[in-house]
């Protein structure tokens, strides 16, 4: 039988639902128990310096899952494989049983903070409103609908007062909020985002959670390259180690063990050890 | 239509399409590519007049249009090998472009009035002798018309594609998420800058057109934090730099293009100076009002700190501020006045004493 994956449970009345319409304007996206992401055999290289080896990943439905690994591990290379945005050497990626094309609607992107220019000259409701694009298509225009969708999914991640601001004027955590709010503006039923953590205030870090938990509560899936081991477990349930190939993936505290550590880090791993024992040492 | 009129109207006409394109290129850091297509369409222009068998207007656009777009593939090519960084693939192409077209001038043209002076220069000075004549009738300088066309192709461009340039020019990652393609509208940005350089080539020359795509651009950015403004004041200021430019060659019998690319410069200097929110004197002015604003409450938290100690009495009195904060006359001066000013202290001769506000400020200043 073919039902929406969120149809056994009903949906979570949620206060700020940034969904224009009462109904879901995203139909039936795959039957039960289909992963909300599925990797087969990704291999992604550089000329012939492989960065994914032989990717295998399956992610399900309504989970949040950090993507955790050294620097150069292909945390990030994964995303964008994943998402088109660099050339795949091999492999299969599906969204919900279907190719990416297919799916575009639904799957939400929320880049590295740092890969655009915050000097360009709009503000934080013209960028959250970006998110609306891709529903709206070419040529048609955003209009009173998409910017009040902006404004609230502003208000969703604490940045009302700020949504006449010049984007540079903003600090680091609140342009990574600005992008979350755009993320929730494509209101999607699978996240991708790259390392929304890095670097940003107490504040944001609380309202980035608390987002995360929200929208686990909607049914969505949430995959997020972390740089952070101290705060995986208590932000996430599910964990995937990544160095190259794909060290461990499943749920903490299966995954979370000091053998797998070791693996995905090798040689630093002694470093790493060290900062466990001073807070609580997985199992 | 006399012919200061028709220099003046294709002058605005040149100054605005090539300005429309302008924030784009500076927003996506491609200023320079303007550079390199209008020197390497000469070539195809060349060539499609060669093929022409003259100056025939749609082969020469067609041609540049041609080498535009070899231009820009060359760049790309030569940046992913990674052999040469982004500037020098350009400063390698577009020369090469260019010399190719002088030599293919000389050695067709010698005798049409495609010469290399018009080629560097523009000839915008004689656009009235070169009349649109449709059967018999005259409908005016050829010049005007195709850079009134160029800016309506290049309007309609900006309006019809605003979102999606805006996009993939902000977050070209995002953007290809979405759908929206940003190499497809790089290389449509691309065509629509080489077809308005072809225009703009024959009224300013090569080595100019750069000006008027990027200098008013560039002023305008300066100017406010909105694409849309930013887009709108790059034409004003390109349409008014050709006024008072075709003016002050008129006045100063000199090159009418190079007096509206100086007009161009003057106002980003101007804007430079002056502009309200990124103008250096605007800034210097907020660096001194922020030193100034922050001795004085170096000045209350010194005075918070001493406060019931019993070296109040001296840690109070202006003149020791010089002697152990070790700020000049003028700074203490500064301060003291400032906090003054605001009310922050009160002074009695030499001695100065925190009131309420002033002890807030230094707590918050604390806090900070």
């Amino acid at each position: 039988m073919i039902a929406p994956p969120t149809s056994s449970t009903p949906p979570i009345p949620p206060v700020a639902h940034p969904t224009p319409s009462p109904q879901r304007a995203v139909p039936p996206v795959a039957a039960v128990g289909t992963p909300a992401v599925s990797i087969r055999d990704l291999t992604v290289a550089y000329r012939d310096k492989p960065v994914l080896w032989d990717v295998e990943l399956e992610i399900p439905a309504g989970s949040l899952t950090a993507i955790i690994g050294p620097n150069g591990a292909g945390k990030s290379t994964l995303i964008k494989a994943a998402l088109g945005l660099v050339p795949v050497a091999a492999g299969t990626i599906e969204f919900f049983g279907k190719a990416y094309d297919r799916q575009r609607r639904i799957v939400g992107y929320v880049p590295q903070r740092s890969s655009v220019d915050w000097e360009f000259p709009t503000d934080a409701l013209d960028v959250v409103t970006m998110g609306t694009y891709g529903k709206l298509g070419w040529l048609k225009r955003p209009g009173r609908a998409e910017r009040d969708l902006a404004a609230r999914c502003l208000e969703q991640v604490g940045m009302a007062a700020f949504a006449r601001r010049q984007i540079s004027q903003l600090s680091g955590g609140q342009q990574q909020r600005v992008f979350l709010a755009r993320a929730l503006a494509q209101d999607a039923e699978l996240y991708f985002m790259d390392e929304p953590f890095a670097g940003v205030d107490a504040t944001t870090e609380r309202a980035i959670v608390e987002l995360l938990r929200e929208l686990r509560a909607r049914g969505k899936t949430v995959v997020c390259v972390h740089h952070d081991l101290e705060s995986a477990p208590d932000y996430f349930d599910r964990l995937v180690l990544l160095n190259v190939r794909v060290i461990a993936d499943g749920s903490f505290p299966e995954t979370f063990t000091p053998e797998n550590l070791a693996r995905t880090y090798g040689g630093r791993m002694h470093l790493l050890a060290q900062r466990f024992d001073g807070a609580g040492a997985p199992s | 239509m006399s012919s200061a009129t028709a220099i003046l109207l294709t002058a605005v006409g040149v100054a605005s399409a090539c300005a429309l394109l302008g924030s784009f290129l500076i927003l996506r850091r491609m200023a320079m590519m303007s550079d390199a297509i209008s020197h390497a369409i000469l070539p195809g222009l060349v060539v499609g007049y060669f093929l022409a068998n003259g100056p025939n207007l749609l082969a020469g656009f067609l041609g540049a249009a041609a080498a535009a777009a070899l231009t820009v593939t060359l760049v790309e090519a030569l940046r992913r090998t990674r052999l040469v960084d982004g500037g020098a693939a350009i400063g390698i192409v577009f020369p090469a472009m260019f010399a190719l077209g002088t030599v293919a001038v000389t050695r067709f043209f010698a005798d049409v009035h495609l010469d290399t002076d018009a080629i560097l220069f523009g000839n915008i000075e004689f656009v009235n002798f070169d009349r649109l004549i449709v059967g018999d009738r005259d409908l005016g300088p050829r010049s005007l018309w195709v850079m009134g066309a160029l800016g309506v192709i290049n309007l309609g461009f900006v309006a019809i594609f605003y979102k999606e340039l805006k996009l993939t020019t902000f977050d070209p990652g995002l953007a290809a998420t979405l759908g929206f393609s940003p190499v497809l509208l790089h290389y449509a940005l691309m065509l629509v800058l080489s077809v308005t350089s072809v225009g703009a080539f024959t009224a300013v020359g090569a080595v100019l057109v750069i000006a008027l795509v990027i200098v008013p651009a560039a002023t305008a950015y300066l100017l406010t934090d909105r694409l849309a403004l930013m887009i709108g004041l790059s034409v004003a200021v390109g349409a008014v730099s050709a006024v008072a430019g075709y003016q002050a060659a008129v006045a100063l019998d000199a090159s009418i293009a190079g007096s509206i690319v100086s007009a161009t410069g003057v106002c980003f200097a101007l804007a430079l100076l002056l502009s309200p929110s990124h103008g250096l004197v605007a800034k210097a002015w907020r660096a001194g009002r922020n030193r100034t604003r922050f001795a004085a409450e170096m000045l209350l938290v010194h005075l918070v700190n001493h406060e019931g100690t019993a070296a109040y009495e001296t840690e109070r009195r202006v003149g020791h501020l010089r002697e152990e904060l070790r700020w000049t006359a003028a700074t203490t001066d500064g301060a003291v006045s400032a906090a003054t000013r605001r009310g922050w202290v009160v002074r009695a001769g030499d001695r100065l004493a925190l009131t309420e506000p002033g002890r807030h400020v230094a707590q918050e200043a604390l806090a900070r």
